[in-house]
């Protein structure tokens, strides 16, 4: 009766073999069942919760792995396999289906998310152990994965506007994890507000697409964006921006990133850096087909990110929280990720790749900033730090290797991916290539400087630990995670991008790699070699300032740029001037217009009622009655009218 | 023979409210369970007639007619199509949950209670009669008794030193609203006499053949008006909402989900039935007024909802806003618009019914006050209690998987299909209701605990009992709403060949294999 969505577009096979992909389903089960579970569990699941939790993430890493398996077994074109699962809503010609496309994008996702998601459940056993919430934690932190694999897996729009929703709720109810702590629960309320401002922007856009093209299904809504007018795809291109910028904490929606790090440790790694924060150059890569029909989009994506590039670059310089400092990366890291999506098909696979990477390191970093703190008492003022190389060795080996990693040491996994987007901006070509090019140029070069102060500020110089600070090495549940991501932070990028391995499997979805991989020209083009004396820079800036000199305790005022990046570039007093307090002026008129006027009116109009009744008491319990009375008049007046039109 | 399912669903509450009013006061925990009794029953006899509904069947099912007043063509006429059918559905699984959640709270009151449990059964009877009347006279006959228990239920059993003047208020109001409609229902009657045969029977009243299609244009809009301005009120759309704060501030929470969950939906429900199939002319003409008035009470209602200090005012107003989306989708007189108008006004009901219920508890735990500062850092003492409300104010706010979300979502889609601006608009109320809803959450369950809290007992048994159906509910027809949209779907469809209206088509034709209608093929 109903034919698959997917039958006549030859591109997309459905899985009906009785392979790992029909059952692709079982990936988003398995982390739900496992949240479900705790939720409803009670304290009876507290012995065994997180064990459960991490079993889930793990199945659904295995089943990821054999989709993969599966995928690799298809020839190339024949990757794109979609899996019905049933029908979702279904209103005259809408309809949106919990149908899964599973394809070379998609599996990436789904192994990072659980490959990363599984280590950071490992990890949050140690870390979390005296929580007496625990359970919640990890009934949360499966939700999450099933909510990113809901929004990475999906084959239409609404159905991946659920898992980014349902993200949102994750991030929401782990920023404020600890909500006993007012500052927690702000800063969860604030990241779900302005990912809804960002939503706002995807919803409108998944109408603007049902009204345009009479579908929100990926495939068939690709295949005939050529029909449409350049002001509506330049539309919905700017719409899913939109949303993009708020879950990726990019300009102007990215104020709340930073907030964000009020949550535990390990949701920081997650989903504050390696996967939910990154769903906004899933949706533009996804979108492709979209943005290419849009220039002028394309033209807004790159700008956006070369200018959070810079802007969460300078941020990350200022700040002496730890975790803010790394916050601040985030937002500078994804600013290359969607530059690069800006790009177009060149750029895709380069985003992409630096997206993976960057999961690794960027996780890997924050674990190790986890360790600290949790050897530190908690605390995250860098300035209290110092020296700590000796008292947490693998910590700091841990970490010492994603820092090399993130400032592009040549043959570790950032300098693969990172040189990957610079020559994609450079490649890109005319005027615009140029500035993007001289952006993330120069953006290697902060990335280093700030990176290089976290790394001394650290764990060198003289030790500067409060009173009580007692430094020591974490527990193995914490430092295996931390080794693993490490490992990846050395060797991925090599085993990705090294003859565009990634590019190649991606390639079906995003299209092939513009020219052939040549080792010899990555190293020695002089954007290469630029790049890497600005590294030099950077790191030299840095030794200077935060490893020869002394680290004041209490930070030293600073000059307006500090002083302005460590107030975020002013982006929450900006939020506040122009909708907050407006905001709150615009409620206090409204609720005293809702009282006086409006509703004043009326008890104007009941008070002289009032006044023609005897007195006050008659008429409050004489109100049914009369009532009573006005009814039979009514009627009177109905059977009275019915009989003059009847013998009329 | 076949069963009268809707007389039995009428009957069966109205039978059970004379036998607690029966019952002597001293046995007024033996009321209570009879109460609740009489209730399940109903819900099982619902149960069992929606199962028996045949949503590729006729429009109207388990129709019974009866003359009763014969010289002036009324009829006890009823019958269910696929959107009252749902809101019967919703209404009898209100019900008891109502019943359970307000067990213990009229415990000090001068009958214990018995007479407020017997006014919640004779509301019911009233609700359903409401829904399944197919007679504009009857209909209008349950819209206007429906008033009596709830006035009741709020004077004398609600909370609060201004209940009595909310009761009047919401009466002054319905009685303004409900002698505008009595007018109209009179010339309905009038014009259709005029047309050869007088009658009040709804089936012979529409369409082009039926007795009003002669109407001439002026005296339509007129009667659309005298209708659409009691069903405003009863909604209620701005700027006849004040009541509605007021009333539900004073209520008993149950007394308050029944306003706003059910009551309320017969003014939405009113207009998709009998204002738009009455007069389909005056109705399109009509549209862009009221689309404007939908958006004011979307934005307004939310912007007002975050200025509360009270939580049942909050939630009140959070209504006023979400009506504002029913009435814009239905309005918008596309099968999406109207579809998600229908399911909104089912899903509505769950989400806020839970809101206010959990409202509830709260309000019994802390001398019984609502005001939101009384609160603080709930969640830390009662985190059972703390998640459900955060479930129920997550749903409010249409959070996608929850089932709030697919009607708030087809109101957008199909309202932007012909009304592109009025839709963006309204996406505004989107970023709003997070505001609202998660603030709350936050002054009142984050942070420390208060003092006086320290001892605050999570849920009882019974009161999870009360509120985990709602929860359930909005999670299954959140990931699965198909089942009551295959209901709800073939009676829009009819709604919209009576009214001769009919979906744009996309800008570009995509050949969308099985999009099209669901039932039926």
């Amino acid at each position: 009766m109903t034919p698959t969505l997917a039958a006549d577009v030859h591109a997309v096979t459905t899985a009906a073999d009785g392979g790992a992909l029909s059952f692709a389903w079982l990936l988003i089960a398995f982390p739900l069942a496992g949240a479900a579970i705790l939720l409803l569990g009670g304290r009876r699941a507290n012995a065994w919760g997180h064990w459960l939790a991490i079993a889930a993430a793990l199945a659904s890493f295995a089943w990821a792995v054999l989709g993969l398996v599966d995928l690799l077994g298809r020839a190339p074109e024949g990757r794109s396999v979609a899996v019905e699962v049933y029908r979702w809503i279904e209103v005259g010609g809408f309809r949106a289906d919990v149908s899964l496309l599973v394809d070379p994008l998609s599996i990436t996702f789904a192994l990072l998310i659980t490959g990363v998601g599984s280590l950071i459940h490992v990890y949050s056993v140690g870390y979390m152990s005296h929580d007496e919430n625990r359970r919640k934690f990890f009934a949360y932190l499966n939700l999450f994965v099933a909510a990113m694999l809901v929004l990475v897996l999906a084959d239409n729009y609404l159905l991946l506007f659920l898992g980014w929703e349902g993200v949102g709720l994750a991030s929401y109810l782990l920023i404020g994890f600890w909500q006993h702590k007012p500052s927690a629960a702000v800063a969860a309320k604030k990241a779900f507000l302005i990912n809804r401002v960002g939503d706002i922007g995807l919803l409108i856009a998944i109408m603007l697409m049902f009204t345009t093209f009479g579908t929100v299904a990926f495939t068939p809504l690709f295949e005939s964006v050529g029909g449409a007018g350049q002001g509506v795809m330049t539309a919905i291109g700017l719409l899913l921006l939109l949303g993009a910028c708020g879950k990726s904490a990019q300009l102007p929606l990215q104020a709340w990133l930073l907030d964000a790090m009020e949550g535990p440790t390990p949701v920081s790694a997650l989903i504050h850096a390696a996967t939910m924060v990154t769903a906004g150059v899933y949706l533009i890569v996804r979108s492709g087909p979209v943005f290419e029909a849009a220039p002028t989009a394309q033209l807004v994506v790159t700008v956006v990110g070369a200018a959070t590039l810079l802007a969460g670059a300078a941020i990350g310089c200022a700040k002496d929280d730890i975790k803010k400092a790394l916050a601040g990366s985030t937002m500078s890291q994804i600013g290359y990720m969607v530059l690069a999506a800006g790009l177009g098909p060149i750029g895709y696979a380069a985003a992409i790749a630096h997206l993976v990477t960057h999961g690794f390191f960027k996780a890997g970093l924050f674990l190790g900033a986890g360790s600290v703190m949790h050897g530190m008492n908690d605390e995250v003022d860098m300035r209290r730090y110092g020296g700590l190389r000796k008292a947490m060795p693998i910590t700091f080996a841990t970490f010492g290797a994603g820092y090399l990693a993130i400032i592009g040491v040549p043959f570790l996994s950032g300098w693969w991916t990172k040189e990957g987007i610079i020559q994609a901006a450079f490649d890109s070509g005319g005027v615009t290539g140029q500035i993007l090019g001289w952006a993330t140029l120069l953006g290697a070069g902060l990335t280093a400087f700030y990176m290089s102060r976290i790394m001394f500020m650290t764990f060198f110089g003289k030790k500067r630990w409060a009173d009580d600070a007692h430094p020591h090495e974490s527990p193995s549940s914490m430092t295996v995670p931390m080794i693993v991501l490490a490992v990846g932070s050395v060797a991925l990028g090599a085993v990705l991008v090294f003859n565009y391995t990634l590019a190649g499997f991606l390639a079906p979805v995003v299209g092939a790699p513009h020219h052939e991989f040549d080792l010899a020209h990555m190293v020695t083009s002089p954007y290469s070699l630029i790049a890497l004396a600005f590294m030099l820079v950077g790191v030299a800036f840095a030794w200077v300032r935060y490893a020869r000199a002394d680290v004041p305790v209490e930070a030293p005022k600073g000059n307006f740029v500090t002083v302005a990046a460590r107030e975020e570039l002013y982006g929450n007093a900006l939020n506040e001037g122009l909708f907050m307090r407006p905001g709150q002026v615009v409620t206090a008129a409204s609720t005293a217009f809702d009282n006086h006027a409006v509703d004043g009116l009326v008890n104007g109009v009941a008070r002289w009622i009032r006044t023609g009744s005897e007195n006050l008491r008659l008429v409050q319990t004489g109100f049914a009655r009369s009532y009573a009375l006005t009814m039979l008049f009514g009627a009177a007046v109905v059977v009275a009218t019915t009989l003059g039109v009847t013998f009329a | 023979m076949t069963i009268p399912w809707l007389t039995l669903a009428i009957a069966l509450p109205a039978v059970g409210a004379l036998v607690v009013a029966l019952i002597p006061r001293e046995r007024a925990e033996l009321a209570k369970r009879v109460a609740l009794a009489c209730t399940l029953v109903v819900l099982a006899v619902v149960g069992a007639m929606a199962l028996n509904f045949d949503p590729s069947g006729p429009r109207f099912q388990f129709t019974e007619v009866h003359p009763w007043i014969a010289r002036f063509g009324v009829h006890y006429a009823v019958g269910v199509d696929g959107i009252a059918l749902t809101l019967i559905g919703l209404s009898a699984l209100l019900v008891p949950l109502v019943v359970l959640a307000a067990w213990k709270e009229q415990e000090d009151a001068e009958d214990r209670g018995k007479g407020y449990f017997a006014l919640i059964l004779v509301l019911e009877a009233m609700m359903i009669g409401v829904f399944a009347a197919t007679d504009v006279f009857l209909f209008y006959v349950f819209f206007e008794a429906m008033l009596i228990p709830v006035y009741f239920m709020i004077g004398r059993y609600g909370r609060g030193g201004e209940r009595r003047r909310a009761s009047m208020k919401f009466l002054l109001y319905s009685l303004l609203g409900g002698l505008l409609m009595l007018v109209a229902v009179i010339g309905v009657y009038a014009y259709s006499a005029q047309a050869g045969n007088g009658t009040f029977l709804w089936a012979d009243l529409v369409g082009a053949e039926g007795l009003l299609a002669g109407v001439d244009t002026t005296a339509a809009r007129w009667l659309f008006l005298g209708f659409f301005v009691a069903f405003a009120i009863k909604a209620p759309m701005w700027p006849v909402h004040t009541w509605l704060p007021a009333a539900a501030g004073s209520s008993r929470p149950g007394t308050a989900v029944l306003l706003v969950g059910v009551l309320d939906k017969v003014g939405t429900y009113g207009m998709l039935r009998y204002c738009l199939e009455l007069f389909p002319g005056a109705a399109a003409w009509f549209v862009w007024p009221v689309v404007v008035l939908s958006l004011v009470s979307i934005i307004y209602g939310a912007v007002v909802a975050i200025g509360q200090t009270d939580m049942l005012r909050l939630i009140a107003y959070t209504s006023v806003s979400h009506f504002g989306f029913i009435t814009l989708g239905i309005f918008a007189m596309t099968s999406q618009g109207q579809s998600g108008a229908a399911l909104y006004m089912v899903n509505h009901g769950f989400s806020t019914g839970a809101l206010f219920l959990i409202a509830g508890f709260l309000i019994t735990r802390n001398n019984g006050s609502a005001v939101i500062a009384d609160y603080g850092g709930v969640q830390k003492v009662a985190p059972v209690l703390a998640g459900t409300f955060l479930v129920a104010g997550l749903s409010s706010l249409a959070l996608p998987g929850l089932s709030p979300f697919v009607s708030e979502f087809l109101v957008f889609v199909g309202t932007f299909t012909v009304l592109p601006v009025p839709a963006v608009v309204a996406t505004v109320g989107v970023v709003l209701a997070a505001l609202y809803i998660l603030w709350m959450y936050q002054r009142m369950m984050t942070g420390p605990v208060r003092e006086k809290l320290a001892g605050m007992a999570d849920l009882s048994g019974r009161e999870v009992w009360a509120v985990a159906p709602l929860i359930a509910v909005i999670i299954l027809f959140g990931v699965y709403p198909q089942p009551l949209l295959d209901v709800i779907n073939p009676a829009v469809e009819q709604t919209m060949q009576q009214i001769d209206v009919s979906d744009p088509a996309p800008v570009l034709g995509v050949d969308q294999a099985g999009g099209q209608e669901g039932a039926g093929e």
